[in-house]
């Protein structure tokens, strides 16, 4: 079973969070992360890892009255955004809440873990078996 | 033959005899997992020079032969290391000087690719990797083909089948026939998994299927082959006679943009007439043989359904009485939920309700959605259409299959139409 998890992470005055803090800090996190995902790929249970881009560059695209495509933002009010997702395909949904997890725990300054929240969603496949 | 005609032919004979070299590689060398890759070596060399070399006479035999030279080619840069390092092995060098040439006989024991079998669906795997070993290993599948069905990065289905490989080599698991007493565990873990996969393939008939191995084709074809090697096992031939009766309602079953079309209202002259005529043959041959087993029964109630002209004229006391026995020898709340779906057809909605209220309480099925779908379908012939619209609806938030969500969602929209709620 196919699972996404998201990293939705405080924006703080602007920017990610994470461009502010000390270098060993944000070493320190990254190399959680490089970890983690070295885990999901020695596991077999990598199916894509994306990081996005800034919320300076956002764009929230509606179509106008000929479907042409009219953009809006970015959103400086915003808190949070996603800053990036994976998508595993795991054995049972407590292996997708057990990566989410040591994905939360990702440590920010000081080296404290941020816990912060992972969302979990899983992801829609074909036609159910016939029982 | 044309060019590619000739490469296609090859390819099916490779894949058949892949296995069949494999066993009496891993039988002669013990260590399976270097085998394996030596047989892998051996039949990309054989992909590359055949088709324009042509197919050797012992087809069979050039494929032992070479994939033993890979692994005395392996086993001499060990002993160079060795003795390097100042310890020799003149015993096990001895053992693998002699290489047979190509066109020698290789003596193919049958039971060879059942050992493979056991040895991929080992219960020390997880299923992920079971999967992956049986289809790449028995089934001949290039890791290529095997993450292109299950839609994941080929580096991740080879990281998969090289895990599998190392907890088989770590857990000491030797190739050969497990004892008697393991025998049947093994092979019901083997027909697990060879189920698994037809399931697979059945249910993800959406998505770019061009381009991807038909597993469910391919569970049956390994089946056969289990057959084959095991005729007289009646659990073989009734996941067999399953896979085939299962199989046969398949383009019934999804309508042109993949939606889900019920068994009631399934257009019964799509299904295939020799599919359900082989099927029924192996469930009639297994069923005599005593040992009733729950692929057969389960064979047994999709003979029923194939064989009844409509919806309406299915035996359902036949299918209910199938389904009583098989909830006596399984655990499974999915089967007391099938025989719940039965028992409405034989005795109305009611009862079948009540059945769902009485599985509720065991809390089995809690969160299930296949509890709520039933529930509204009940509730929906019972005349409770409020209460029906409210299932279905739960029911369309619960599933993970965008088809049936949408059956679920559109069924509850006629609903809600035809009621005006």
């Amino acid at each position: 079973m196919k699972y996404m998890l998201m990293m939705h992470t405080p924006r703080g005055t602007g920017e990610w969070e994470i461009f502010s803090w000390a270098p060993e800090d944000f070493q320190a996190h990254v190399e959680h992360l490089n970890r983690l995902n070295q885990e999901i790929t020695e596991a077999g249970e990598w199916v894509e890892v994306q990081a996005l881009t800034p919320p300076a560059q956002a764009k929230l695209v509606r179509a106008g009255a000929n479907g042409e495509p009219i953009t809006d933002g970015p959103f400086p009010e915003a808190k949070e955004f996603l800053a990036g997702y994976w998508i595993v395909d795991v054995e049972t949904p407590d292996r997708a809440y057990e990566i989410a997890a040591k994905a939360s725990a990702a440590p920010g300054p000081g080296g404290a873990p941020l816990n912060m929240a992972i969302e979990v969603r899983q992801v829609m496949g074909g036609a159910p078996a016939e029982a | 033959m044309t060019a590619e005609g000739r490469t296609k032919s090859i390819e099916h004979l490779l894949r058949e005899l892949a296995p069949q070299v494999l066993g009496a590689v891993a039988r002669r060398h013990g260590d399976f997992a270097a085998a394996e890759d030596a047989v892998q070596e051996a039949l990309i060399a054989a992909a590359q020079q055949w088709p324009e070399a042509g197919v050797p006479a012992n087809p069979r035999g050039w494929l032992y032969h070479v994939a033993l030279r890979r692994l005395t080619d392996h086993l001499r840069s060990e002993m160079a290391r060795r003795q390097r390092e100042g310890t020799v092995a003149t015993e096990l060098w001895a053992q693998w000087a002699f290489v047979p040439p190509a066109d020698a006989e290789v003596g193919i024991d049958r039971d060879d690719t059942l050992v493979l079998l056991f040895m991929c669906c080992h219960p020390a795997l997880t299923t992920a990797s079971a999967v992956a070993l049986t289809l790449r290993v028995v089934g001949g599948l290039t890791t290529a083909e095997i993450a292109r069905a299950f839609f994941v990065p080929e580096a991740t289905m080879a990281q998969r089948i090289s895990r599998a490989k190392q907890t088989i080599r770590t857990s000491g698991i030797p190739f050969g026939m497990p004892s008697d007493e393991e025998r049947a565990d093994r092979l019901r873990a083997v027909l697990h998994i060879l189920y698994l996969i037809f399931n697979e393939g059945y249910t993800s008939s959406a998505g770019p299927e061009l381009q991807r191995v038909d597993l469910s084709n391919e569970a049956i074809r390994l089946t056969r082959l289990l057959h084959e090697l095991l005729p007289n096992d009646p659990e073989v031939l009734g996941l067999l006679a399953l896979m085939l009766l299962t199989d046969a309602r398949r383009a019934a079953r999804t309508g042109p943009d993949g939606e889900l079309i019920p068994l009631d209202e399934q257009d019964r002259t799509r299904w295939n007439r020799s599919l359900i005529e082989e099927g029924v043959a192996l469930v009639s041959a297994a069923l005599p043989r005593g040992a009733v087993g729950q692929y057969q029964l389960q064979a047994a109630i999709a003979a029923v359904h194939d064989e009844s002209p409509s919806f309406e004229d299915t035996d359902w006391r036949q299918i209910l009485a199938l389904y009583t026995l098989l909830e006596r020898m399984s655990d499974s709340p999915m089967v007391s939920l099938n025989q719940a779906i039965a028992a409405a057809m034989v005795y109305g909605p009611a009862v079948g309700l009540e059945r769902l209220d009485a599985l509720d309480a065991e809390g089995r099925l809690a969160g299930n959605h296949r509890l709520d779908a039933v529930r509204a379908h009940l509730l929906e012939r019972a005349g409770d259409s409020e209460r029906a619209l409210l299932h279905y609806r739960t029911a369309a938030e619960r599933t993970a299959s965008t088809p049936e969500r949408n059956y679920l969602l559109l069924r509850a929209a006629r609903l809600a139409a035809a009621t005006g709620k």
